[in-house]
């Protein structure tokens, strides 16, 4: 998961926190991350499930997408014809998953879309933003003006024990939910809330002006009940939700039906639906629907103790020589207190309780695969 | 008993002619928390530098080589019950393997613990 990149390494608002925390820094997407703090990714990770974790994410893309006759629903319909998701549909005030597609029905990157009221606000991945945000001048500049937020952080704060964190500082916290998204005063300070994140927990993810972020940040971390967690433990906690991590579970090459993320497509853009196509790609993807993927990302459990990880080749058994998938993502899952991974698989052996193989340094490994999310999802809803 | 050290943070407690190995503290604090240890099997003859062993944290796989060649006369299995024995107590209970020592002039190139402490200062 830890990209390596010889260019300068840019540091995000909350890097003195973080050394001064004790984290170990490392380089990801192009920034100086924190992998983990002196409480180690274990720690990081259960504590996050039982109480309330604090992630430095302003490495990832903010982007406003402004439209240009000053009505959002104009931004919306922009937007579609970049993703297959529904934008329209998106209520102000609310957000949603998406995902940019091109013209081989890959993904480009995925995103969360919310709608402000009188504009779109995109969060997008880190090593994707400048062609994210190329490819929005490119095709949506005649309606939009493409407003790169690069003056603002973005901290995650994740947990049962967020909302009466955030509480303190935000007074209404506990009226929003899953999905809720906009304006919001944190602190005083002019902040951007949505109640979402990437762990499977209920939490927010605050963006606030970069030069406030250092103030905030140590503000909630003021609450012995949140501490700060690290790139180590995002990893594993969004595994354990079966959450995608791009370029790894979902890419270019994958569509989003192979992906299995179908449920973020909404029947208006499907065949028969309003406004149906019109999407990089929605030939190939919407027959997927139809025909099936001949492939499709899955939950994977391997039946002993030995993690399987990135890049494990996958087989129907023991015995046959021809690998038929490969696993994207995999490591330890802390609150399972076991191994889990997600791959594809040929959509003959998809289904849940299927056994196959990983081979792992020459041995095979029995794995079944999962339904997932692995560990429940929290969500407010 | 003389314990040597070897730059890819392995430690040697030699006894006659078995060395028992494992992985210094210091790895174990680069290494984090602990999930998953693979030991070699017993009977094994293992080359010098060959990996021998792989332990597993949280993020990631790391090998472990043979810091000297010879036969593994015995494993602790108590690693494959509690991975976290390494990170608790990597010089003592988390002994990884023994080593039947080949040639004992393979010992001459590694490290006392004065020269590994200045190794990972």
């Amino acid at each position: 998961m830890l990209a390596r990149d010889e260019s300068p390494l840019k540091q995000t608002p909350l890097h003195t926190l973080h050394v001064a925390r004790g984290a170990r820094m490392v380089p990801f997407a192009g920034y100086e991350m924190p992998v983990q703090y002196p409480a180690g990714v274990l720690r990081e990770h259960l504590h996050t499930r039982e109480n309330a974790g604090l992630f430095d994410v302003s490495h990832m893309g903010q982007v406003a997408l402004r439209p240009k006759s000053g009505r959002v629903l104009d931004a919306a319909l922009a937007l579609e014809r970049l993703v297959p998701q529904d934008i329209v549909a998106v209520a102000p005030g609310r957000q949603r998953y998406a995902q940019f597609t091109d013209a081989n029905a890959g993904i480009l990157d995925d995103l969360m879309v919310a709608n402000f009221g009188d504009h779109l606000v995109l969060v997008v991945n880190a090593a994707c933003k400048a062609d994210d945000e190329a490819h929005l001048r490119a095709h949506l500049s005649d309606l939009c003006v493409i407003d790169s937020l690069g003056d603002r952080a973005l901290i995650a704060l994740q947990g049962p024990k967020a909302e009466t964190a955030l509480t303190k500082f935000y007074a209404d916290a506990a009226a929003m939910k899953f999905m809720d998204a906009g304006p919001r005063r944190v602190a005083g300070y002019d902040c951007f809330v949505s109640r979402s994140g990437y762990t499977g927990e209920d939490g927010f993810e605050i963006s606030v002006p970069a030069v406030h972020a250092e103030s905030l940040a140590s503000a909630l971390l003021e609450n012995s009940d949140v501490l700060p967690i690290g790139l180590g433990a995002r990893d594993s906690l969004r595994l354990e939700a079966g959450l995608c991590l791009y370029g790894h579970d979902i890419d270019t090459t994958t569509t989003p039906v192979e992906g299995a993320l179908e449920w973020s497509i909404q029947k208006s853009r499907r065949h028969g639906g309003a406004r149906a196509g019109g999407f990089p790609g929605a030939d190939a993807i919407l027959a997927q629907f139809e025909k099936g993927a001949p492939r499709r990302r899955v939950g994977l459990r391997p039946e002993g103790r030995a993690p399987v990880r990135e890049g494990a080749a996958l087989f129907p058994d023991a015995t046959s020589t021809e690998a038929v998938g490969k696993v994207t993502s995999g490591g330890f899952g802390p609150s399972l207190n076991a191994p889990v991974a997600m791959g594809y698989l040929p959509s003959s052996l998809a289904a849940v309780g299927t056994s196959v193989c990983a081979e792992v340094r020459g041995q095979r490994l029995p794995l079944k695969v999962a339904a997932m999310p692995f560990v429940p999802n929290t969500y407010k809803r | 008993m003389t314990t040597l050290f070897t730059s890819d943070h392995e430690w040697l407690r030699i006894d006659g002619d078995v060395a028992t190995i494992g992985v210094t503290d210091y790895a174990q604090s680069q290494l984090g928390d602990v999930v998953f240890v693979e030991l070699p099997k017993v009977g094994r003859s293992l080359k010098k530098a060959e990996a021998a062993a792989v332990v597993e944290s949280v993020k990631a796989a790391s090998d472990v080589y043979a810091p000297i060649s010879g036969e593994v006369l015995e494993v602790n299995d108590a690693l494959a019950a509690e991975p976290a024995l390494v990170n608790s107590d990597a010089a003592g209970k988390a002994w990884f393997f023994k080593l039947k020592i080949a040639d004992k002039k393979e010992l001459d190139g590694l490290m006392d613990e004065a020269a590994y402490a200045k190794h990972t200062a």
